[in-house]
């Protein structure tokens, strides 16, 4: 990008900005930096500027560099939750190429606003984790590389381990709390505000005669999705550095989580605004090809996987089409009045995220119109084995569930009274892969100190994995 | 209508290394699993059968970042087809889905990918070995002449040509002078604060080896045995050439008789009969005796075989090798045996006493690892 196109490009801009504000977006202010690959890259691989840093991230990057300057893939986009919105465009391309990635971010960045998923996000989050990186590297510094690479390679492998929903957050963390709780559910009915006011006299007493009863109390009260937390709070391996580091990784994946449960929506709803915006603009005959050709290549299907893009878009034209122009039974039996297409789609992209989006509006006309299917291993073929339409929706449904990652809860913290970890796997069909489980059981152990098991269920058998510091066993239940 | 403004910019990013910085903790930690793997790669067959100029695609497992995830061969997965995808269409088999990039969702997850390949040239993989291992009783020949000498740039005087000014060096000096005095900074360069350069002529010895790689080729040598002795022989090969300017090979098949023979020979034709030994050791001591006087040559005579010598060979043998050990660098005996049999001929040999001789017993590929260290390893002690 030569200093005439950056007064190009900056015009364009200003001008998409206007048309995309008059349809309806609201975003934060912009930022645009245009950037060389490799840092874009750089960008892309720790999925923050200000990351800390970590070898798997050098892999990354190194992996996508390299299939860059092989010209296998390219990266158009990338663009920061934040406020104000930081987005970055690759120096090597095109103007016209800078255009489209513009117009597409800008609508992320209205997803990012409004969406209600990314609510509690922190919107300084460039600067928490530079603050965090800087930390981090303090903390190399006085207690040496090699003990905090450790750790962070055992953090950031149970990272996914946490508890992203609404109800988490607002939940009481102590086990104490709970267990007052449960007390007051016990209770009949309060008639006035004021009613527990006649307990408080026994409130002291129960609690004495109860507890010798209780004798083992159960750790956690009930089971505990966030494995990070519980490690946290409760590990007696862990000190103070530690327990921060595994607090800061928690707060960048509950950071980056709504993007991963959104994936679908957002990408669908860029690319959605970057044709309708792209389309109002003044371009040239080659640009318009160009434009084409870019546009044709970011929705281009997959055999093998489902390209967001592409399937986000589609919905979102038919939710817009069917909302336009409902049918004479929606419009008798619902009420349903034409021409509220767009009004529908601000609507969703406020209240719903991947899963609901595909459940209650990937139709069976729109998956036989992408000709979608499932595949699975047969031997050693990958082959189609499923066209219905509505397993198709349920298995989609099921692979965007909790981020696509499994669900463990932590059972038991004291498990055999031994002061063991107790982790269950809330199977839904689909088994775990042995050999990452069997590597990943060390480095829970590493954070807790004792010996660690796993349930989960293999070949319809319920099954329990242990790590106790020597060697992985595993038994049938 | 007021808007939220934007800024477009474009920052001089030259500085920010981070992701190269990474990049390198990553190499670091994939030669360190290398390093851990050795027994394995030396090993492989794609090194030890090429020509040692490629790049080779060595599996790293462990540098997998391993986490709780499910199993991707026991789900199913969606895709979308052009228009007519069909139930019992295969859209690939294992290994070759990976040339399907996919879009998306990254091309890590395509079917077939499950572990990370590192790419590891035959040349770094040699670095990585030959740092353990050394060149035992090395021993300084006659004829060692200076050959070649060459300049290296190693020393730093107060006096030289100016063209050779240390410029940091001087700066340097400026600063802590001035900082003596009390008035820190840099300014005022004295002659004194001058620092050169200066090399030194470095006088590398013309050194020669030569390696008598032995084999039985007797019929009980199968396939595996004589894969065994090519893996050593390909990267004792190797090794002493980084030590030394000209290393000959001479490679002396046997069974009942011993011959000379070319390399291709000696790793691919396999003859039958009986075992005799002491042939090859006898032809070997004729060679040192006749070409490669221990006065100019540094003589290796290694000899593998699965043991199975004729006994009233055996004591024979221990004779000639003795001789040959006293007149080598040292003598490596490597007995391939897969099924931990008892032999004759290494029963005779444990009782050689000779620093220079050396054996080792080879069960499985991977200790070929094992014969290298043990005869090169430092501080090398016997393994059996």
């Amino acid at each position: 990008m030569n200093k005439e196109e950056m007064l190009q490009l900056e015009t364009s801009i200003d001008q998409m900005m206007d048309l995309a504000r008059s349809n309806g977006l609201d975003f934060y202010e912009m930022r645009f930096e245009v950037t060389p690959a490799d840092i874009l890259y750089t960008f892309g691989a720790y999925g923050m500027p200000t990351r800390f840093s970590h070898w798997s991230f050098g892999k990354a990057f190194h992996r996508m560099k390299m299939q860059y300057d092989f010209g296998l893939s390219r990266i158009y986009e990338l663009v920061i939750n934040s406020d104000p919105c930081y987005a970055f465009l690759l120096d090597g391309n095109t103007l016209l190429q800078n255009k489209l990635v513009a117009a597409h971010v800008l609508a992320h960045c209205d997803f990012f606003k409004n969406n209600f998923r990314f609510a509690h996000t922190s919107r300084y989050m460039v600067e928490s984790m530079s603050v965090s990186a800087d930390r981090i590297r303090s903390y190399e510094m006085q207690y040496g590389k090699d003990p905090v690479e450790e750790l962070l390679d055992a953090a950031l492998a149970i990272q996914e381990h946490i508890d992203p929903s609404y109800v988490a957050r607002r939940r009481p963390r102590k086990e104490q709390n709970s267990q007052d709780q449960d007390h007051h559910k016990q209770k009949p009915e309060a008639e006035t505000p004021y009613d527990d006011l006649w307990e408080l006299d026994n409130l002291g007493q129960k609690k004495k005669k109860e507890e010798p009863l209780l004798g083992h109390q159960k750790i956690p009260a009930r089971p505990e999705k966030d494995l990070l937390l519980f490690l946290m709070e409760h590990s007696k391996v862990l000190t103070d550095w530690q327990r921060d580091i595994l607090a800061m990784i928690r707060d960048e994946m509950l950071y980056f989580w709504p993007q991963m449960e959104t994936k679908i929506m957002n990408e669908g709803w860029a690319t959605y605004w970057h044709l309708r915006i792209m389309r109002e603009m003044e371009l040239t005959e080659d640009e318009t090809i160009e434009f084409a050709r870019m546009n044709a290549g970011v929705i281009l299907p997959s055999r093998t996987s489902l390209n967001p893009y592409h399937v986000g878009l589609k919905m979102w034209e038919d939710i817009e089409k069917r909302w336009n122009h409902p049918s004479k039974e929606e419009r008798e039996r619902w009420g349903y009045e034409p021409g509220r297409g767009r009004e529908k789609m601000f609507e969703i992209r406020e209240t719903e995220s991947d899963v609901a989006f595909l459940r209650n509006y990937l139709t069976k006309d729109l998956i036989e119109e992408m000709d979608l299917y499932l595949y699975q291993k047969v031997g050693n073929e990958w082959k189609i084995v499923e066209k219905d339409w509505e397993k198709i929706r349920d298995r989609l449904c099921a692979a965007r569930t909790n981020g696509g990652f499994p669900v463990l809860l932590v059972e038991d913290g004291d498990y055999m009274r031994n002061g063991e970890l107790y982790l269950k796997h809330e199977f839904e069909g689909i088994e775990l892969d042995i050999k990452y489980l069997e590597k990943t059981l060390p480095y829970v152990y590493r954070l807790w100190g004792r010996a660690v098991h796993l349930e989960t269920v293999l070949e319809g058998r319920p099954v329990l994995f242990t790590y106790d510091g020597k060697k992985p066993h595993r038994r049938f239940l | 209508m007021s808007r939220p403004n934007f800024v477009l910019s474009k920052e001089d990013w030259s500085l920010h290394r981070k992701g190269y910085q990474d990049q390198l903790r990553h190499q670091e930690k994939v030669r360190e699993a290398i390093k851990q793997n050795l027994g394995d790669l030396i090993s492989e067959e794609s090194i030890i059968m090429s020509d040692g100029k490629q790049i080779l695609k060595v599996p790293i497992r462990s540098l997998d970042e391993y986490r709780f995830r499910f199993n991707y061969n026991k789900q199913q997965h969606a895709g979308e087809g052009d228009g007519d995808s069909q139930v019992g269409d295969v859209l690939g088999r294992d290994g070759d889905a990976k040339q399907a990039p996919g879009k998306g969702e990254g091309a890590g997850d395509q079917p077939g990918i499950d572990y990370y390949e590192a790419e590891v040239s035959v040349e770094e993989l040699q670095n990585i070995l030959f740092e353990d291992l050394e060149l035992p009783n090395l021993k300084r020949k006659a004829q060692d002449e200076i050959l070649s000498t060459d300049v290296r740039f190693n020393d730093i005087r107060k006096k030289g040509l100016s063209g050779n000014i240390d410029k940091k060096r001087t700066i340097m000096e400026t600063l802590k002078r001035n900082a003596l005095h009390g008035n820190p900074g840099i300014h005022g360069i004295t002659p004194d604060d001058l620092r050169y350069k200066t090399w030194e002529e470095i006088k590398t010895p013309h050194n020669n080896a030569v390696v008598l790689a032995m084999m039985d080729t007797s019929g009980s040598m199968g396939t595996f045995e004589k894969y065994i002795a090519r893996s050593f022989f390909f990267w004792m090969v190797r090794f002493l050439r980084t030590k030394y300017e000209h290393v000959d090979i001479q490679f002396i098949a046997h069974h009942t008789e011993a011959r000379i023979v070319s390399e291709d020979d000696f790793f691919t034709k396999g003859e039958s009969g009986g075992t005799i030994c002491s042939s090859a050791y006898q032809l070997a001591l004729d060679l040192v005796n006749g070409h490669y006087h221990p006065d100019r040559y540094n003589i290796y005579p290694f000899h593998f075989s699965d043991g199975d010598n004729l006994t009233s060979d055996n004591d024979k043998s221990v004779r000639i090798v003795r001789e040959l050990s006293s007149l080598s660098n040292m003598f490596g005996y490597g007995e391939i045996n897969q099924y931990n049999r008892s032999s004759t001929l290494m029963n005779a040999f444990r009782h050689i006493q000779d620093p220079n001789f050396k054996f080792v017993i080879i069960r499985e590929k991977r200790e070929v690892y094992k014969a290298l260290k043990t005869f090169f390893g430092r501080g090398s002690q016997m393994v059996s």
